[in-house]
Order: C-alpha cells, then sequence, then structure tokens
C-alpha cells in the first residue's frame, strides 16, 4: 500500500501549561505549533497543500489563510477523537503516497486546561463525538456524563476476566511519571509518584483513581509528512511510516452492546499495520501509547500484540514498559504526566526518538517505534515508524 | 418534580418510542421481526440480517449485572450531591444489555452476575429512567 512512501519530516509544539492560561486561542496555539513545525522541516507555510485539522477545535480553511497555504488541496478532519492525530498521519501518507498532496500537516491542541474541560465536551455537545446522541439518550440520564466513566466499564470487566488489579493500573501511572522526570517540557516534572501515592489518590470513578487521569493543559503540536523523495532534500533525518492503521470497535458509537466487550479500534488496526510494515511488535524499541487513563495503556499493549489478552496487567508491572524495559511506553511521560495534546505530542516523542533527539530519556539505537491513538468509545490508530 | 436538574433523555425518534414505554413502567426492546434478534440501544434496521421490519416487545425485565463504575465524584455539577452512584450494566434475558443505576443496592455491595430485575423512577411529569433492583436468584 504505502509502506515507506511517507515520512514524518518536521515536529513542533508549544510550551505546555496550565494556571494562568495559554493566554491565546485554540488556533493560534496550534498555529504556533504549526510554524515550529515547518521550520523543524525546512518549508514555508505556502508549501503545505494539504491539512487534516483536529474535530472542534480547528479548521483548515483557517489555518490554510493564515499560514498563507496557496494551494490547498486536500483537507479533511478524521473523526475519531483522541486517535485522529496517529488516524491523520495514516492519512496523510496514503495522500503523499498517491500524488494527491505534497506536504500534509496535522496540528492538534487547545485550552484543554484554561478552556472548555473534557469532562463537560459532550455533555454540553450533543454532536461533540459520533456517539454523543446515544450518550445523551442513554448514558447521561443515568449519571455517565464523562470519559473516566465509561471507560471504567470496560476496566472494571477486565479486572473480572482476567485478574487485572488495581497495583496494574498504578504501574501505568508510576512510569509515566518516573519518564516525565526526565522530560524538561513536562508539566509534572518535579513531581515523583509512588505507588504508596497513587494507592492514596482519591476514587473517582471505580477502578479509576485521580492519578489514574489524563492531565488536562493547555498546548499543541504539529507534524509534517511528505513524500520519501521530498524528504531527502530537506534537512532533519527522515522518519518513515512503515505501516499505518485505524479502525474502531464495533459498535463504534455505544460501549454496552459490544458482544466481544474487549474489542477496540486496535484489535482490527494493529495486525494490519504490522502485517504493512513486515515487522511484528516484539522488533518495536519503544512505544508511545495514547493513555488518557491507566487501563487504557495496559488494554492496548494487549490488542497491539505486545503480550496476549489478559496479560497486560503482568506486562506492566513487571518493568517492561519503563526506560530499560523491554518496550518503554512514553519517554515524553504521555498525557498522564508531560501534557494532553489530543494525541499529537506521542508522534513527535516517537519522532524525536527516532532521530536520536531524546535527551536524558533516549532509548539507546531507536531504530523501529510504535504510536498510537484511542479516541470517543476505543477508536484506535496505530502507526509503526523507522528512522 | 420541576427542580429536577439532572441530563434528560432525548425524546425523539425511537428514544422517544423507548421512554414511553418506560413512563408506563414498561420495558420493551426491538426485536427483527425477519431474524428475530433483540437490540438495544435503538436502531432503525437488524445489524444481524439488515431488515427494517421490527417490533417492540416486552421484556422479561430479568438480567445480571455484566459490569459496572462507583462514581466518587461527579464530573457533572447535576450530580455533585448524588455521589457515590453506581450505574450498572446489565446483561438481560434477551441477550441486549441496558445501563441504569441500582435502586437498592450500595455500592460496595454488588457483584459481577448479581440478578436484577428492572424498576422505574419518574423523575419529572414527562421522564420515567429505568433502574434496577436486587431479585432473588432462581
Amino acid at each position: 500500500m504505502f509502506k515507506d512512501k511517507a515520512c514524518i519530516v518536521g515536529i513542533g509544539e508549544t510550551p505546555y501549561c496550565r494556571k494562568p492560561g495559554s493566554g491565546m486561542s485554540d488556533e493560534a496555539l496550534q498555529l504556533r505549533a504549526s510554524v515550529a513545525a515547518l521550520q523543524d522541516a525546512g518549508l514555508r507555510g505556502r508549501d503545505i497543500d494539504g491539512i487534516l485539522a483536529f474535530p472542534n477545535v480547528g479548521k483548515s480553511e483557517a489555518f490554510a489563510a493564515s499560514l498563507g497555504c496557496h494551494n490547498l488541496r486536500f483537507a479533511a478532519t478524521v473523526h475519531m477523537g483522541g486517535a485522529s492525530p496517529v488516524a491523520s498521519l495514516r492519512m496523510a501518507a496514503m495522500a503523499v503516497a498517491s500524488g494527491v498532496a505534497n506536504h500534509v500537516l496535522i496540528p492538534a491542541g487547545w485550552n484543554g486546561f484554561s478552556g472548555r474541560r473534557m469532562a463537560d465536551v459532550v455533555s454540553s455537545d450533543k454532536s461533540s463525538i459520533p456517539g454523543a446522541a446515544i450518550a445523551w439518550d442513554y448514558y447521561l440520564p443515568q449519571g455517565l456524563t464523562a470519559p473516566p466513566q465509561w471507560y471504567a466499564l470496560m476496566a472494571r470487566r477486565h479486572m473480572h476476566d482476567f485478574g487485572t488489579t488495581q497495583r496494574q493500573l498504578g504501574a501505568v501511572a508510576v512510569a509515566m511519571r518516573k519518564h516525565a522526570q526526565l522530560n524538561p517540557a513536562a508539566f509534572l516534572r518535579g513531581k515523583e509518584l509512588t505507588m504508596e501515592q497513587y494507592l492514596a489518590s482519591p476514587m473517582l470513578a471505580d477502578p479509576y483513581r485521580v492519578a489514574d487521569c489524563c492531565l488536562e493543559t493547555d498546548g499543541a503540536a504539529a507534524f509534517i509528512v511528505t513524500t520519501v523523495e521530498r524528504a531527502r532534500d530537506l534537512g532533519k533525518p527522515p522518519v518513515y511510516i512503515m505501516g499505518a492503521a485505524a479502525s474502531q470497535p464495533y459498535p463504534a458509537d455505544e460501549i454496552t452492546s459490544r458482544k466481544d466487550f474487549h474489542m477496540i479500534g486496535l484489535t482490527i488496526a494493529a495486525p494490519e499495520a504490522f502485517a504493512m510494515a513486515g515487522v511484528t511488535p516484539a522488533d518495536a524499541d519503544f512505544a508511545q501509547i495514547y493513555d488518557c487513563f491507566t487501563f487504557e495503556v495496559i488494554q492496548q499493549i494487549e490488542e497491539a500484540g505486545f503480550c496476549r489478552r489478559g496479560e497486560g496487567g503482568a506486562f506492566v508491572e513487571s518493568g517492561a514498559i519503563e526506560l530499560g524495559g523491554r518496550l518503554p511506553v512514553n519517554t515524553h511521560g504521555g498525557l498522564l504526566a508531560e501534557a494532553h495534546v489530543l494525541g499529537a505530542s506521542h508522534v513527535v516523542e516517537a519522532v524525536k526518538q527516532l532521530r536520536g533527539d531524546a535527551g536524558e530519556r533516549q532509548v539507546a539505537d531507536a531504530e523501529i517505534g510504535v504510536v498510537t491513538g484511542w479516541g470517543d468509545f476505543g477508536d484506535g490508530s496505530i502507526a509503526i515508524l523507522r528512522r | 418534580m420541576s427542580e429536577y436538574n439532572k441530563p434528560l433523555p432525548g425524546l425523539d425518534g425511537l428514544s422517544a418510542e423507548f421512554y414511553a414505554f418506560c413512563k408506563q413502567q414498561r420495558l420493551h426492546f426491538q426485536r427483527c421481526s425477519a431474524c428475530r434478534t433483540f437490540r438495544h440501544v435503538p436502531r432503525e434496521m437488524c445489524a444481524e440480517c439488515n431488515s427494517f421490519e421490527w417490533e417492540w416487545v416486552a421484556s422479561t425485565g430479568k438480567g445480571t449485572v455484566f459490569t459496572w463504575t462507583v462514581i466518587e465524584r461527579a464530573l457533572h455539577p447535576a450530580f455533585a450531591d448524588a455521589t457515590p452512584m453506581a450505574p450498572v450494566v446489565v446483561e438481560m434475558e434477551e441477550g441486549v444489555r441496558l445501563l441504569a443505576n441500582m435502586l437498592d443496592c450500595p455500592p460496595a455491595e454488588l457483584a459481577m452476575g448479581m440478578p436484577v430485575e428492572i424498576a422505574y423512577e419518574a423523575v419529572t411529569d414527562e421522564v420515567t429512567l429505568p433502574r434496577f433492583r436486587r431479585r432473588a436468584a432462581r
């Protein structure tokens, strides 16, 4: 399909903050990240002829107008929530490989702390996500109003079926926090988390404690995809897209009725992406896994094939996901400890690792990395990248 | 009742029909007229056989707890005084699953497979929500 035909050539980020807020709009944040990505790639705004905007926080028309994209040939939005940036990465690879566009920009970001909060997105907007109308009619009236509550239903059943424990969820939170201590940009740098502190964290939606939940921060990140041929003429070492896929649980717009209750988008997408790439999960030197909540990391590790379904708890508890382990996960600290940039920062971190630019947290000799996205009611996206 | 400030279901389309049964203290699910597969939440057609023919069929109202969460801190202001609360997903005898709160079970006593039966709570003059209560196992 498009194996090794497209590359990530530019990455950009804003600072990540909470109080007093970024002081600028969602659009301005994403424009700043986009310009940083253009400078990183050695491109100008007018070189961008494709934009894939994140749902609800930006419009490709507005980005194009500000960046000076006079020749915008390809614009779309993938409606997969936090899975959108990596699903857009796949779409960008398809676009440049087929000649539909030459340089595709994928921005994401928001005032996730000082603006509208994640907990209010669905309960304030019936069209916010594809499943929102069903949530309004069948979840919200019963008090199930926000993502940690929906996903807690999945985590609780997983604990019953496979014996996954609270301490195993905690192992994810502790590992992400540990990694953040090595990342100067991480919001929670300087604030370590022990297992004892995790277990004392207040319960929010059982089994999720406050410490199981991602940060809410202001900030944006962006990346640029082009062809292998064009990438060779640009300044930075290209990161190749070996394989990528995106899919959905069934049904995607409703959680409770799933016959296979542990099926998520990655269940379908991961085997497709690895087959395209011609590698196996064991070949990955690291994985940046969308960590909206701790259990979602365990579930994605299983469904992506890093271990078998039901063994994810033991996998994370073994230390495998920490730097120095078999599969370092979220070397930047992830959504749990760096910042919540809607999934784009996971792509940026994967590129830094494959360029050898990850500083103190560099995975030695990283050649192949995996990045995933998770969104809405379990949509999934995955990309296999190499240097 | 006029002071009820929690989210209410939209009463249009097939959801209006589902909740109209609830208002009469009846639980009905859609059943495909062609392949007789039950479904919930309501949909326009059968995903098993793609038939558009269906009917509302009375449920036995009985099921078992499939999963749940205990909300200790509300993430919506209207539920701030309602915690702890435990929305449960119940697998009904018809094979469909229904999400609702328990009326008579402290969250700490919930268990997988616990037998429950349908109950109702009229929260406004227009809307009656499904709830569950414990039942003796057969």
